[in-house]
């Protein structure tokens, strides 16, 4: 009898013992294992990155409409909350004197517009044009006949609107533009071809460029030629990235290369007695080129190449043809989101006597007319037609007119917050879905000022401070970025969770064995008991 | 068939737009294959209007001609007026209105016949600008000078660049001294200016930057391999700044050189491989030899006699020995054609100077070998102490390619045998001992000078894991011990940098130095094995850099006109020329592991970890009971004998 309780109190503890490891193996074990095998993954702001995968862009630009005398009549001028009627420049003879009167009158923050209604009778702008577009931030609108009915403020300026928002698209922006920045993001509606060509023809944005001239010398033997591209570089192109400078930096290199050759092989048309290139076979002249231009190694911003090919003695003159087979006037061409090329024909100078290798000055006005009017496409400074009864000011001497500047902003900045959202976004997204990705602190800060520069640029945006948002959407763009590429990152990529528990499995086998075998018994002779106790009972 | 017709068209037009812009081309693609995915039903007819929809969209992405219109600023318009009048009138020929170019271009290929029958050749390519690269201006516009190295002397205000790619060991007592001494493998060393304040985070920018350029593995330099030398690496142009702060020294010892190197390094003529002395380099020939060495040395170089203005120098050398028994069937007969199977029709139009020399000092009468075709131009050079006669090839005279208009250079041999030469200073190393635990270096110094000593500086950088003891360090020299007069010694630190050592030794004549110093081998963790660790890890070569006392007069008058293999290394007095010798890198073999190490280990843990566990499992929870024991076989023996007795049981 003693030692039958001895025996069953001796089970009972036994049991417990088997109860408790498992217990213990499983609420202390397991959790510890999987702490200390975890991979560290610091927090990210996923909500918020959410936020801003649907994201709602408001852009907003003030707008100041100032009203000259005699376009108001006085029971409106009386509504007028403040007495900004000004009489303007009674004395100027053209608008663009008057253009630059009233830019001294008031300066504008970038991204502002003004426009100066001007009275019907005015002489200021010529007979046709009702809109003129300044080189600053102004534009001067003649009120139109029908404009004046209006008894009251609010119907003069409703009738104002639709005029007031044309100016608007052709200086600040327009929903084309928007929609091109936002190509990345918004899928493009097929059917506007012309459209998608332009949007893709600029260079993405990026927080600086570098500019390189190349002057290609095939026949060094025939040709010495020299170019002044320094003083070019100085009086053409300097000015235009001065004025750009608060949307990228720029760095500007020339280089020579002799023995460039092109592609194809010209072919010779005897009835001109010129070679010429055609469009169709254009595509194939860069590719062996560039190989020799060499990419910069000091920096890993996007490149834009312009090219100057003075064609060998032999291959001269070399006509580029359009696929109209007109010869193009230029004799230059551009390829999208890489640069220009332009084809110098020098056969002219040679001379009946000429000597060889003939000594070769180089026109840089001509050329740097070309390699700027490029310049300003793929940089996307677009010069859409205005609508008509419009007039736009001529160039100021930097080749770039502040509107110009604006338009460009606004849709680079809009560009750049796009950007940026994809990069975080699909970073956020990656991250969720391979799990063995180390996040380190570096790049959960990394995220959070991405993210955090995001939202001050779309809350700029809406409050139409251009200047602030450009800046915050390139702190965006490279947070982001940085964030993105960041080498640790692959760090543990490639070890698959399999293997993590292949590893343990001379731990886990020994061990869960016989917890399992006792779990086992412990339950049927619970269950064996059960029975004895219910056929006891019956 | 028809359908076939169609993804054939599909395909062409596909690989039509591929070759157009990338960039444009992701769109392309996709709208023809949507276009073909579209009309599979019907295939005869929509081939056709996809060409056709698909044609003008790629005719139109392909190129845009550029409106000139809108080009010139309009109110620029008197400037570029004024422009168009100043250049439309000199861009008729007008050489008298040509700028004088600032920079200059040389090109120059020695050739030597040396005593063991093989064909040193060497090629140096020599750009000098006139321009200043210091004091933070920026410099870009490049016409002769290469872009992406101005780029990089200018980004990381580098004031001396050298490196060198080397495959092979140069054999200092077959060939003699070399015009450009390389170690094997890669080696750089940088001097940068003292407006940089972070030298060793620009040291590790510019090396990732030139493995880049040059397709190279040297983005593994790191702490672990680069030292400051404080005085065996002097800059070689003009400067008088010696502060070893600014100097960063580097060698990697296994990069294997080959084509990939030396068409970057092609790249950066002005020429390209298109014409003058660099259509000879072909990289099938060239890495079909004993030696094979390529670098590019940058220096700022005095402008004129006084030095009232600095230009930098950019000297591309490539030195190539060929073997002669292996590759001539026996045949001791040398050509152009034969060494670099291409002959030569021009020089480089860009080059002021475009010049071959044969050196035949060893064969004034034309005993030894003969040269083809012959030449009346003679020079004499003094390179490396001695007193040189070359025959000169000009060839940017069109006399010198004859009446065939290409040059061919035959060198045919006479005489067999070739003596071996004494050169005054070489020097060869190997590791002593045996085990994996410790061993020993054993560097040799040859002086073989007859009367004079002279004192040599002994370069040394040891990796980390070969931890030196440098108690052991003897320097002897005829059996005597001889103290070096400087000693300069950085012990390492794990994982962090290597050792340094640097000694001034003085050389007594006719002897052999040997210097001495025992390691022991480091384990390493894991991770740090090479994926081969059975091969061995190498030990970079040791630098031995002198002044030997030369025979002749040298020249010390820096920016003389003279052939450029003689005047790499700037001499500084008459009696005395700058070698440097580099001995054979070392393979040391470390105690490497078993690397299934880890999961051993794991594995190893695990099953004890489980038996300690099974036993304390099988302590809780199994209950004990007390089991009569069961009689003994005597006891149950002696029972049954008793049984049998019928005496009751034990």
């Amino acid at each position: 009898m003693l030692t039958a309780s001895c025996c069953y109190t001796d089970r009972r503890r036994g049991q417990l013992a088997a109860l408790s490891i498992a217990a213990v193996v499983i609420i202390v074990g397991v959790p510890l294992w999987w702490r200390t095998t975890e991979t560290y993954r610091a927090w990210l702001p996923v909500n918020q990155i959410n936020e801003l995968a649907n994201l709602q862009l408001q852009l907003s630009a003030d707008v100041e409409v100032v009203f000259a005398r005699g376009t108001v009549t006085p029971e409106q001028q009386k509504k007028v909350p403040t007495q900004v009627v000004i009489s303007l420049c009674l004395f100027c003879s053209s608008p663009l004197e008057a253009d630059l009167s009233l830019h001294t009158l008031s300066e504008s923050p970038c991204g502002s517009l003004v426009v100066y209604v001007i009275p019907e009778s005015s002489t200021l702008l010529p007979e046709d044009v009702d809109v003129y577009i300044g080189q600053r931030r102004t534009a001067l609108l003649r009120i139109g006949a029908q404009m004046r009915v209006g008894r009251t403020l609010e119907q003069l300026l409703a009738h104002l609107e639709p005029r007031i928002k044309q100016v608007l698209q052709v200086m600040s922006f327009s929903h084309t533009d928007i929609t091109a920045a936002l190509s990345d993001r918004v899928r493009l509606s097929p059917g506007n071809k012309e459209s998608i060509a332009d949007s893709m023809r600029a260079f993405k944005s990026s927080p600086g460029y570098e500019i390189t001239f190349s002057l290609l010398n095939p026949d060094p033997k025939s040709h010495r030629v020299h170019w002044d591209i320094e003083g070019a570089v100085q009086t053409y192109i300097q000015p235009l990235l001065t004025k750009l400078a608060p949307l990228a930096n720029f760095s500007i290199d020339s280089q020579t290369l002799y023995y460039a050759m092109l592609g194809v092989n010209p072919r010779y048309d005897s009835s001109r007695s010129a070679y010429t290139l055609n469009s169709d076979s254009l595509a194939h002249v860069i590719n062996p080129v560039e190989a020799r231009l060499g990419s910069n190694a000091a920096s890993s911003n996007p490149v834009l190449n312009f090219l100057l090919y003075v064609p060998d003695a032999h291959h001269s003159p070399l006509h580029i043809h359009d696929h109209k087979k007109q010869e193009v006037l230029s004799n230059a061409f551009h390829s999208p989101r890489w640069g220009g090329i332009m084809v110098y024909n020098v056969n002219g100078f040679y001379g009946p006597e000429a000597v060889f290798p003939v000594d070769i000055n180089i026109n840089m006005a001509k050329v740097m007319g070309v390699f700027l009017a490029q310049l300003r496409l793929l940089l996307g400074v677009q010069s859409s037609a205005p609508p008509p009864g419009f007039l736009v000011a001529p160039c100021s001497s930097t080749g770039l007119a502040d509107w110009e500047l604006d338009r460009l902003m606004w849709s680079r900045t809009v560009e750049n917050v796009a950007t940026a959202t994809t990069t975080i976004t699909s970073l956020a997204q990656l991250l969720d879905q391979i799990g063995n990705i180390v996040i380190n602190d570096n790049i959960a800060q990394q995220v959070s000022s991405a993210v955090t520069s995001l939202q001050l640029a779309v809350a700029e945006l809406e409050a139409g401070n251009l200047g602030f948002a450009l800046q915050y959407s390139k702190e965006a763009i490279l947070a982001s970025e940085r964030a993105f590429f960041d080498p640790s990152l692959l760090h543990l990529l490639y070890f698959p969770d399999d293997q993590k528990f292949a590893i343990y499995i001379p731990l886990f086998l020994p061990m869960c064995v016989p917890i399992l075998l006792s779990l086992l018994k412990i339950v049927s002779e619970a269950r064996q008991k059960r029975r004895e106790r219910q056929a006891k009972k019956d | 068939m028809a359908a076939h017709r169609c993804s054939n068209c599909a395909a062409l037009l596909i690989l039509c737009s591929l070759s157009v812009f990338i960039v444009v081309d992701s769109q392309e693609t996709t709208l023809n294959g949507g276009h073909h995915a579209t009309t599979v039903h019907n295939p005869q007819t929509t081939t056709g209007t996809a060409e056709q929809t698909a044609e003008p969209a790629v005719e139109e992405r392909r190129w845009e001609a550029t409106a000139v219109e809108e080009a010139t600023p309009d109110d620029d318009d008197d400037a570029a007026a004024s422009d168009k009048q100043d250049t439309s009138a000199p861009e008729t020929v007008d050489p008298s209105s040509v700028p004088q170019p600032k920079d200059d271009f040389q090109e120059e290929l020695v050739i030597r016949p040396l005593h063991s029958g093989d064909i040193y050749a060497s090629f140096q390519f020599r750009t000098v600008w006139e321009t200043d690269f210091m004091r933070g201006n920026k410099v870009s516009h490049y016409r002769l000078f290469p872009k992406s190295l101005g780029q990089v002397i200018s980004k990381f205000s580098v004031r001396e660049l050298h490196i060198s790619f080397t495959q092979g060991y140069w054999r200092t007592m077959q060939w003699g001294q070399p015009f450009q001494p390389s170690p094997p493998g890669a080696e750089l060393w940088v001097w940068f200016q003292d407006s940089v304040t972070d030298v060793d985070g620009t040291w590790k920018e510019l090396t990732n930057v030139l493995s880049g350029i040059f397709c190279a593995s040297l983005n593994f330099i790191d702490s672990t391999n680069t030292v400051q030398p404080s005085a065996s690496f002097k800059p070689l142009g003009i400067g008088n700044e010696t502060d070893h702060r600014f100097l960063r020294y580097a060698t990697l010892p296994r990069e294997i050189v080959c084509t990939e190197n030396l068409t970057p390094w092609k790249k950066l003529l002005p020429c390209g491989s298109k014409a003058g002395l660099a259509v000879l380099l072909k990289s099938e020939k060239l890495f079909h030899s004993s030696f094979h060495s390529q670098a590019v040395h940058i220096r700022p170089v005095c402008q004129d006699w006084q030095c009232k203005t600095t230009s930098w120098e950019l000297r591309q050398t490539l030195n190539v020995v060929f073997d002669l028994h292996n590759s001539a069937q026996g045949k001791r007969e040398w050509s152009l054609f034969k060494m670099f199977s291409r002959t030569l029709t021009e020089a480089c139009p860009l080059a002021s100077s475009s010049k071959i020399y044969i050196d035949i000092t060893d064969n004034p009468q034309g005993e030894q070998f003969e040269v083809s075709p012959a030449t009346p131009l003679l020079s004499q050079a003094v390179v490396l102490g001695d007193r040189r006669t070359f025959s000169v090839y000009d060839l940017t005279q069109q006399i010198t390619f004859g009446t065939v208009r290409s040059l061919n250079l035959l060198i045919r041999w006479k005489s067999s045998e070739g003596d071996m030469l004494r050169p005054l200073l070489h020097a060869e190393r190997y590791v002593a001992g045996y085990g994996l635990q410790t061993g020993e270096i054993h560097t040799l110094m040859y002086n073989n000078h007859p009367y004079r000593s002279f004192p040599v500086l002994l370069l040394d950088s040891v990796p980390w894991y070969l931890r030196l003891y440098i108690h052991t360090l003897t320097v002897t020299s005829k059996g005597k011990d001889n103290k070096p007069s400087y000693i300069h010694y950085q012990p390492s630190k794990d994982r962090l940098r290597p050792h340094l050592l640097e000694m001034l030794v003085q050389l007594p004549p006719n002897s052999v130095t040997e210097v001495t110093v025992q390691f022991e081998r480091a384990l390493l963790k894991w991770t740090e094995y090479t994926p081969d660790p059975n091969h061995g890890f190498y030990v970079g070569s040791s630098v031995i850099s002198s002044l030997v006392p030369s025979i002749v007069a040298m020249d010390t008058n820096s920016t003389r006109e003279r052939p450029l293999f003689s005047s790499f290394f700037p001499c500084k007095e008459e009696s005395s020329y700058f070698v440097r010798v580099y001995t054979e890198p070392l393979l040391v073999n470390l105690p490497t592991p078993d690397f299934s190490m880890p999961y051993n280990v794991i594995c190893l843990t695990c099953t004890v970890v489980a038996v300690g566990y099974g036993s304390l499992y099988n302590l809780l929870t199994r209950s004990f009971q007390i089991e009569e024991p069961s009689p003994g076989l005597a006891k149950r023996i002696a029972n049954i004998i008793r049984k049998m007795r019928g005496v009751p049981p034990l």
